[in-house]
């Protein structure tokens, strides 16, 4: 470390001891006479300013107000202890042995250093963090999404962003205004909810499906979240809902492993479409698109019976990779 | 002389962690709080010698702040760290916006994951944590969810870690979706990694005597043998930067066309290539390891993706077509 970068640490320090132990605001005067004696004006403001901003993105709270009757405009500055310090967290052993773990969760690199950094301010109020003391396995948490990052920030700030999206199957994107409320985990995927001020409704967009970077548009704090807000349940009621029902297939023996992990029955070496094999009646229950994709990838292991419109599917896919392989040749 | 770049905000953060940390403590030894701090024995001696040239803005060497550096410094010093008069920093930072949220998402994951029992030990710490952090900042609108798979799969992953660790082989049954299968095979785990919202034991594996990924919500069963690992200890690829699958000689190039319904495939699966073609449409080269592999995702996404070459997969997918479209007479 260079000593300049020590003498600025110093000086920041200094900074805000003066402005902690002192009862009342103290004026700019004092703090350039004290702190910055050798600097010309110019250079005096943009170091101060330059210290205080380094101070506050620390989360010192630096406040600022009119000093008294005497000094009508001049602002003064002050640091008030109970809202610097950390309040007294008591933990028992067990709590802080879950805390320890809390290190570990994140595989993302600097939320992974934001909570090393808490416990380590816990550490220093002398809670003792034993992480060997719990046999329990933690959990991974990863957030590989690139505009992750933006959406968090501006959840904490309640800052608009903007973004382009892709809808899935849509040609290209469009570009989207979103107050974002909340960023929810959802089968190991991000989303991001929030009031899409476009369309002047609530949406929920995965962050996967977000191209480019996402930019904060707006300052801080310019909306609110609604009250009562629960970004879990919003997620969940928009996002397309699971169409539930029940499917009979015939699948050959040794085939479709999956399909039988979760049946709702199987009826072995029942009469199927041919005699290459034996066939098992399989019952599942599930709908939506996604079913005839995952039963489509079978090929010519499952057959369906039912339901009429899932079998008229299948089959017309089929019939549509036929006939375009028939034209290409 | 300094052990890693660091600037004065980042000293100063350490220092307003340090004072509080000795103080709660009494002796503390210069190791020891390197360790706490995660930097080097040199770097807290550094930051020592600021903190000395810091106190009470009166001027007078009283004011000043007290670090007993022979017995940091000389030869028959005991290395123990002992300061004065900073009775006024005795207490450490609120948690940042970012750190705050950063351990109670952590936490609510740990919860997500847990049993009961354990549940119940993080619920009180989160509530503490919360009450703590609930000052200045709103209620954290970040839901990491359940870990997909829940427990079983968090414990299977621990288990994995471990054993990679400790250079053990591991017994997988897994089920391998392209031969619609559950295999049995032994292979030497390198480590867990995560991409594309899966997680992955990566791992030598004996039957196909190669690199193979595993992904952990199809391992039906691992079991941990005495046995120690067969193949050179490697770190796990990082499947960002190398890709899923590194060009082999038994690994084909497939250029598939695929219609905007199809895109996402280019989110979820190793693509070398991508160029735009007209309508939405993407024509994109695929690393194929396995040419039953391909003719699945194709049967899947019928009739949204073709194959442009080479011609041998684009004939066998029109077979296996027509194949599947017979049973129906």
């Amino acid at each position: 470390m260079s000593s300049t970068t020590g003498r600025k640490s110093e000086r920041l320090l200094n900074l805000l001891i003066m402005l902690l132990v002192q009862r009342h605001y103290v004026s700019k005067d004092r703090i350039r006479e004290i702190l910055y004696p050798d600097a010309s004006t110019d250079a005096f403001e943009k170091m101060f300013e330059r210290d205080k901003e380094e101070l506050r993105s620390l989360g010192v709270p630096i406040e600022v107000g009119n000093m008294d009757a005497y000094f009508d405009d001049e602002p003064g500055y002050r640091v008030r202890a109970d809202r610097l310090a950390l309040p007294d967290i008591a933990l028992t052993p067990d709590e802080a042995a879950v805390i320890g773990l809390a290190t570990r969760v994140w595989q993302h690199a600097r939320l992974a250093d934001a909570t090393t950094e808490a416990v380590r301010k816990l550490t220093a109020l002398g809670v003792e963090v034993d992480e060997s003391a719990l046999d329990i396995a933690e959990p991974r948490l990863s957030a590989d999404e690139p505009s992750f990052d933006v959406f968090w920030e501006a959840t904490q700030e309640r800052t608009p962003v903007e973004f382009d999206y892709r809808r899935p199957g849509a040609p290209r994107t469009t570009t989207r205004h979103l107050q974002p409320w909340g960023v929810v985990r959802y089968s190991g995927r991000w989303y991001v909810v929030g009031l899409d001020t476009d369309r002047g409704e609530e949406r929920v967009f995965r962050l996967s499906r977000v191209e480019g970077e996402a930019r904060k548009k707006g300052a801080p704090g310019s909306y609110d979240v609604p009250p009562g807000t629960d970004v879990r349940a919003t997620a969940v009621r928009l996002a397309p809902a699971p169409s539930s029902g029940e499917a009979v297939l015939l699948v050959r023996r040794d085939a479709g492993i999956a399909l039988r992990a979760d049946a709702v029955s199987v009826e072995h070496d029942v009469s199927g479409p041919d005699t290459r094999t034996p066939w098992d009646r399989v019952r599942i229950s599930r709908g939506g698109t996604g079913v005839a994709d995952e039963l489509l990838g079978y090929g010519a292991a499952v057959y369906v019976e039912s339901p009429v419109e899932l079998r008229a599917e299948v089959v017309s896919r089929l019939q549509a990779i036929v006939a375009g392989a028939e034209v290409a040749s | 002389m300094s052990m890693q770049p660091t600037g004065a905000k980042d000293q100063v953060a350490r220092l307003l962690t340090l004072v509080p940390f000795l103080h709660a403590r009494g002796a503390v030894r210069l190791e020891d709080a390197a360790h706490a701090l995660g930097v080097p024995a040199e770097q807290v001696l550094a930051d020592l010698n600021v903190l000395l040239m810091c106190g009470l803005p009166g001027g007078y060497p009283d004011d000043l702040i007290d670090v007993d550096l022979d017995a940091l410094e000389e030869p028959g010093g005991d290395g123990v760290i002992r300061i004065t008069n900073a009775d006024y920093l005795a207490r450490p930072l609120r948690l940042t916006p970012t750190e705050a949220t950063a351990i109670i998402v952590a936490l609510r994951a740990l919860r997500g994951s847990a049993g009961e029992e354990t549940r119940e030990i993080v619920d009180r710490a989160l509530g503490k944590l919360e009450a703590a952090a609930a000052h200045g900042t709103g209620t954290v609108q970040i839901d990491p969810g359940d870990t997909p798979g829940g427990p079983d799969v968090v414990r299977l992953e621990a288990d994995l870690r471990q054993a990679a660790a400790r250079h053990r082989q591991v017994r997988l049954s897994y089920y391998v979706p392209s031969r619609d299968e559950q295999s049995e095979r032994v292979v030497d785990p390198r480590g867990i990694v995560t991409a594309h919202g899966f997680t992955y034991l990566d791992a030598w594996c004996h039957s196909a005597e190669a690199p193979r990924l595993f992904r952990l919500d199809r391992i039906a069963q691992a079991t941990v043998l005495d046995s120690p690992i067969e193949s050179d200890p490697e770190p796990p690829r990082d499947l960002g930067k190398d890709g899923f699958f590194p060009q082999s000689p038994e690994t084909t190039l497939a250029t598939i066309e695929l219609d905007p319904a199809a895109r996402w495939v280019v989110e979820y699966y190793p693509v070398h290539a991508v160029r735009r073609r007209r309508g939405g449409r993407l024509e994109v080269d695929l690393v194929v390891a396995n040419e039953r592999w391909l003719e699945r995702l194709l049967l899947r996404l019928a009739p949204h993706a073709r194959v442009l070459s080479p011609a041998s997969y684009a004939e066998s997918y029109a077979a296996a077509a027509r194949d599947a479209l017979s049973l129906y007479g």
